[in-house]
């Protein structure tokens, strides 16, 4: 068991780091620990635990603006956003549904260093197009800022960037600023019912370039549909598009919608309840829960993976690694996310899945598995040599002796 | 190399998003992958003239206080309004003090509930013009006026300086209500167009680079209302960029360690400094000075930090 060290501010966060330095010691950086299971498992001397480093510091609604320590609840923070109508509109995922802790949904600062966006991707961008600023301390154990406070700059390389996906192994943030938006008045869903993976793929394609302004697109075969806890729309495949915004907008663009896709297959649309369940299951991929609510045969201990590709490319990448064993699979983000559930045993399905890939372009990432699975093959996407190169040397930038969660993403990173 | 794709986010650092804006000093660009969309169906333009800018201020608030993200929301003060009246005449009102053009596009449901919401609005904040466009041809009329800002001022004055800051948009009137104290202190005039949505301020500071002085005198004014850009909690440059222009201003917004932890950045895509060299940082260090580590050993360990 490593020494915890509960930070009380940012000076003691740099004198921790300052301190691993001296006595060549590494460290793991912790939230609340809700997604400390992503990554290769690694021994660290050391546990950085940022719960303590937490609270809003400022909050102007009608700036869009929120900044906070990193240690800060997402659930307080989206609670103080929804008193003001407004929301994170990344959608960060709740990653306690996949892996049936009682971590709850984390911390701004966990959410960030994971770059963990919803279904609304495809519409209002990722968590990193949301990170405005931060404040961090780098492995160097020097304390530096970057960005700012407002939506508009270009005042220099944008750090946040970096900072967001680095899973804490360049700098310990230690406060961060991100843009929010209004939430919107109401949202609807249109679901399309028996689509074929490829034809829903068509679907999504005709219905995000349309003028409908979708902001949620997935399609779930109907083995998994069956899985998602919104019981009202299960009934076969399923393909779901989401729209959100004022009254006026939303039945306007409902019936164009209704009407481009009316050729697809049957139509039904959900009421705001059940849409907003339903995106929650999808966003915290709930089909793949560790432990459900009920019944217990919905309890998942496959291995999970995340992949990202091309939109276009979804239904492709599916046929390649349809008869994998005990595999589930389902899109988000039109095609472009796949979350997909099988054995864990031997590779997790990582030679075939990384084959698939190859083939249709992007990336995929091991995001449940157990640890001697985790140990054994490579959970981030293997890099091309260049790449690899570059990315050692961005390390090493901001963490040159590998004190901040060596080896969680990539050996030697 | 290649950096991203087809896919939505990156698989590991997200080295795309710094090179994003690095002006040219990480990496030569030789092909790009870009997310195109739809054309909104349709776009409405709401001109609203206001006695005060903190009128014009307070609207902005309220509008988007309101849950409305206009798809453009742009300010101009009375010598640009003038300026540009007079150029294209696009119908802007003279006797206000500033001017907020505001567009929404969608279906056109969308569209005519949120121009309604907006009257509402403008109306609540003492508007003392408000005019909706009617057809597409008064919704051109109307952007042609802040289009043409730029050579309309360059009509009135034979010089034209125009900055680029970012500032927090409650702190607007603050920051016009310096700028005019600044323009009598150089004795040189300033014209302002306003992208507030976001913040980013555009003074154009009028002189005559013919008159000795002059354009000295335009550059120490430029700079100090970057520094009060700073000062309000903004930045130095919206959408510019840093340059070589704003470079030397770099140490207002950012501290020592900030500019080193940029420029190791810059080493670790370009160690030798090929790339744009002399932009964007005021201060070179070489890469290997900057790679150092500095390890104070033999102080106490984790000195009081609470440990379980």
């Amino acid at each position: 068991m490593s020494d915890t060290l509960r930070p009380r501010d940012a000076k003691d966060v740099e004198a921790a780091v300052q301190s691993a330095l001296a006595e060549g010691k590494t460290m793991e950086i912790v939230g609340h620990g809700s997604k400390r299971a992503i990554g290769r498992p690694a021994q660290s001397d050391l546990t950085l635990d940022l719960s303590t480093l937490s609270g809003v510091t400022l909050y102007e609604p009608q700036e869009l603006v929120l900044s906070a320590k990193a240690g800060t609840p997402l659930a307080e923070i989206e609670a103080l956003l929804a008193a003001k109508d407004q929301q994170l509109a990344f959608e960060p995922m709740n990653c306690a549904a996949i892996f049936g802790g009682a971590a709850g949904p984390g911390t701004i600062g966990g959410a960030l260093a994971a770059n963990v966006s919803g279904p609304r991707r495809i519409k209002s961008g990722a968590a990193r197009d949301h990170f405005l600023g931060v404040c961090a301390v780098s492995g160097r154990g020097e304390t530096f800022k970057s960005g700012g406070r407002v939506v508009k700059n270009v005042t220099g390389y944008d750090l946040c960037k970096l900072m967001a996906g680095s899973w804490g192994t360049l700098a310990v943030m230690t406060e961060l600023t991100i843009k929010v938006l209004p939430r919107p008045e109401t949202e609807q869903t249109l679901l399309i019912r028996g689509l074929e993976p490829g034809q829903a793929i068509t679907a999504m394609t005709a219905a995000m370039g349309s003028s409908c302004d979708v902001s949620g697109a997935a399609h779930l075969p109907a083995e998994v549909a069956v899985r998602v806890p919104a019981g009202e729309i299960a009934g076969g495949a399923i393909t779901a598009l989401r729209l959100e915004g004022f009254s006026p907008s939303v039945a306007e663009r409902m019936r164009m919608l209704e009407a481009l896709m009316r050729p697809f297959g049957e139509l039904a649309s959900t009421d705001e309840t059940i849409s907003r369940r339903f995106w929650a299951a999808i966003r915290d991929v709930a089909p793949f829960a560790a432990e459900g609510p009920a019944p217990p045969a919905l309890e998942d201990e496959r291995a999970l993976w995340r992949v990202s590709t091309a939109p276009s490319r979804g239904a492709e990448f599916a046929a390649i690694i349809a008869n994998a064993a005990h595999v589930h699979i389902f899109y988000d983000w039109a095609g472009g996310l796949i979350w997909l559930a099988l054995d864990p045993s031997h590779d997790a399905g990582a030679a075939l899945i990384r084959g698939a890939v190859a083939a249709t372009g992007g990336h995929a990432t091991l995001i449940r598995a157990p640890p001697s699975v985790r140990a054994a093959i490579e959970v981030f996407p293997p890099q091309d040599p260049s790449v690899a190169a570059l990315t050692k040397r961005v390390k090493d930038s901001f963490d040159p002796r590998g004190v901040l969660n060596p080896g969680r993403m990539w050996a030697g990173v | 190399m290649r950096l991203g794709g087809k896919h939505l986010d990156a698989g590991g650092y997200d080295l795309l998003g710094v090179v994003t804006g690095s002006e040219g000093l990480l990496g030569i660009v030789t092909e790009i992958t870009v997310r195109i969309l739809k054309k909104p169906d349709g776009a409405r333009t709401v001109l609203i003239g206001f006695a005060s800018s903190e009128d014009a201020g307070e609207c902005v608030g309220k509008v988007i206080g309101a849950g409305i993200i206009p798809a453009g929301m742009e300010m101009m003060d009375r010598p640009a309004i003038r300026a540009a009246e007079e150029f294209v005449h696009a119908g802007y009102p003279l006797d206000v003090d500033a001017l907020l053009i505001v567009e929404v596009d969608g279906p056109r449901a969308e569209v005519d509930h949120l121009i309604m919401r907006l009257e509402v609005i403008a109306h609540s904040c003492r508007a003392v013009t408000c005019r909706a466009s009617r057809s597409e041809e008064e919704r051109l009329l109307f952007w042609a006026g802040r289009k043409a800002a730029f050579p309309a001022v360059g009509r009135i004055s034979p010089d034209y300086y125009c900055m680029d800051g970012t500032i927090p948009r409650a702190r607007l009137p603050q920051v016009l209500k310096r700028m005019r104290e600044l323009s009598e202190t150089y004795g040189l005039a300033v014209a302002n167009v306003f992208h507030a949505g976001d913040g980013n301020l555009h003074p154009l500071i009028l002189y005559d680079a013919n008159r000795p002085g002059e354009l000295e005198r335009t550059e120490k004014f430029g700079a100090d209302i970057l520094r009060l850009c700073v000062e309000v909690g903004g930045v130095l440059t919206g959408e510019h960029g840093v340059g070589v222009e704003k470079r030397d201003l770099m140490p207002v917004m950012f501290s020592e360690a900030d500019l080193n932890q940029q420029q190791r950045i810059k080493c670790a895509f370009d160690d030798k400094g090929l790339l744009n060299p002399g932009k964007v940082f005021p201060t070179l260090h070489r890469c290997a000075e900057l790679g150092r580590m500095h390890v104070h050993a033999g102080r106490v360990a984790f000195p009081d930090i609470p440990r379980f």
